[in-house]
């Protein structure tokens, strides 16, 4: 059966998967990179969920909020943290290098060629439609990854409130990320604490 | 000099960097690295203030090429870290800034990974998760906003904007059609 790296083929039934080694995390987090203009993210979910089934929606918006929370390139936090949790640090390796190594090649020779083309008005046009989509895919991500919000401690709405206020913090009135974290971030932590607290109390 | 001379001089030399220059280059990046919380480009602004204006190593120009150049490439975002290597001093720049940048953040983001798997189950560790989930969805948001900025004014950027959410959210098409469909509405000049 050929392989077809656009169609995304998950296999029969809902059965999550492993990466059974190394130079399989490495193929498929340089297939990620490869497809990922403008931002890695959307395309991560699609490979990492959708397709590999190695992460379930809701271990992926998990391994998300600890990597945007920890300093560094979010993608790759992922890419180290998802290694490593399989294959150590040699899968922490794997994972980063098939996500770097042969985008660092593209980007350095694609440098080169833009240096002539890049008053193109073709190349600028490209370049802005390019934009647009990516902002779009990022969006989609965030469409599907809200589906998670059902099975969040502090529940649906509430969530979906803590959601809207970190957008009109940072998207809009731009307030630095640390700030977000600790103020908006701090107070669902209280609200989950409080509650994950409260159900354990009313376990028997 | 043909182009393809000029990398090749590029890739062997130091661009007239000493090996101090590139210490301290590289020392430079180490430390942004542990305050790039939101990535990478969070850091941008303090790159472009060493780079262009305290050492004068590159050119403002120079600088915000190297950004969109990343951004129009496959891969992580991060990259853009590599191209002002390499406009710096070649080969050597690229490992000394890419090096910086990642290898802090990495030790740290292994270890607190490593401490937070061995209490998945403890109380703290799934209030962090329960909270900064809706966190993290209004930080997805907020990206997608800040990357449609140049093109906001636009009526029909707006639609490729929600019609690529829509249709990456709800269908299985390939992301790379949706992407050559933007490169496509761009070069018509549409948005």
């Amino acid at each position: 059966m050929a392989a077809d790296a656009a169609e995304p083929a998950p296999p029969a039934g809902g059965a999550m998967r492993s990466p059974v080694s190394c130079g399989e995390l490495f193929r498929v987090f340089q297939r990620l990179a490869l497809q990922g203009f403008g931002g890695v993210l959307p395309v991560a979910h699609r490979e990492l969920v959708e397709r590999e089934r190695w992460l379930s929606p809701e271990e992926f918006v998990e391994l998300l909020a600890l990597s945007q929370v920890l300093p560094g390139p979010n993608i790759v936090n992922l890419a180290l943290i998802f290694g490593d949790r399989h294959f150590g640090w040699r899968g922490a390796l794997a994972g980063t290098a098939g996500l770097l190594a042969v985008p660092m090649l593209i980007v350095l020779a694609l440098a080169a060629l833009f240096r002539q083309f890049s008053t193109q008005p073709l190349v600028l046009g490209a370049l802005r439609g390019m934009g647009a989509v990516a902002a779009g895919l990022v969006v989609g991500t965030a469409i599907k990854l809200s589906a998670t919000l059902k099975k969040n401690v502090m529940g649906q709405a509430l969530g979906g409130l803590f959601g809207v206020a970190t957008f009109a913090a940072v998207g809009v009135f731009r307030v630095p990320l640390v700030w977000v974290v600790l103020g908006i971030g701090g107070i669902a932590m209280a609200i989950a604490w409080r509650k994950l607290a409260q159900a354990e109390r009313g376990r028997p | 000099m043909t182009p393809i001379a000029v990398t090749g001089w590029a890739m062997l030399g130091l661009h007239g960097m000493g090996w101090v220059e590139l210490a301290q280059l590289c020392g430079h990046f180490m430390l942004l690295s542990l305050l790039a919380v939101g990535g990478a480009i969070t850091t941008a602004p303090e790159m472009q203030r060493y780079l262009v204006h305290e050492q004068g190593w590159m050119s403002a120009e120079q600088f915000t090429a190297s950004v969109a150049i990343a951004q129009s490439a496959p891969g992580p975002n991060i990259l853009f870290v590599a191209l002002m290597g390499w406009e710096v001093a070649g080969l050597a720049g690229v490992v000394a800034t890419m090096g910086g940048i990642m290898l802090p953040s990495s030790v740290l983001a292994l270890n607190v990974a490593r401490y937070g798997r061995r209490r998945a189950d403890a109380l703290p560790m799934r209030a962090f998760t329960g909270g900064m989930v809706p966190v993290t969805l209004g930080l997805l948001v907020s990206t997608g906003w800040l990357l449609a900025a140049p093109v906001r004014a636009h009526p029909v950027a707006w639609l490729l904007v929600l019609g690529t959410a829509i249709a990456s959210a709800r269908t299985r098409i390939s992301l790379l059609w949706l992407m050559a469909a933007g490169a496509a509405l761009g070069m018509l000049g549409w948005v």
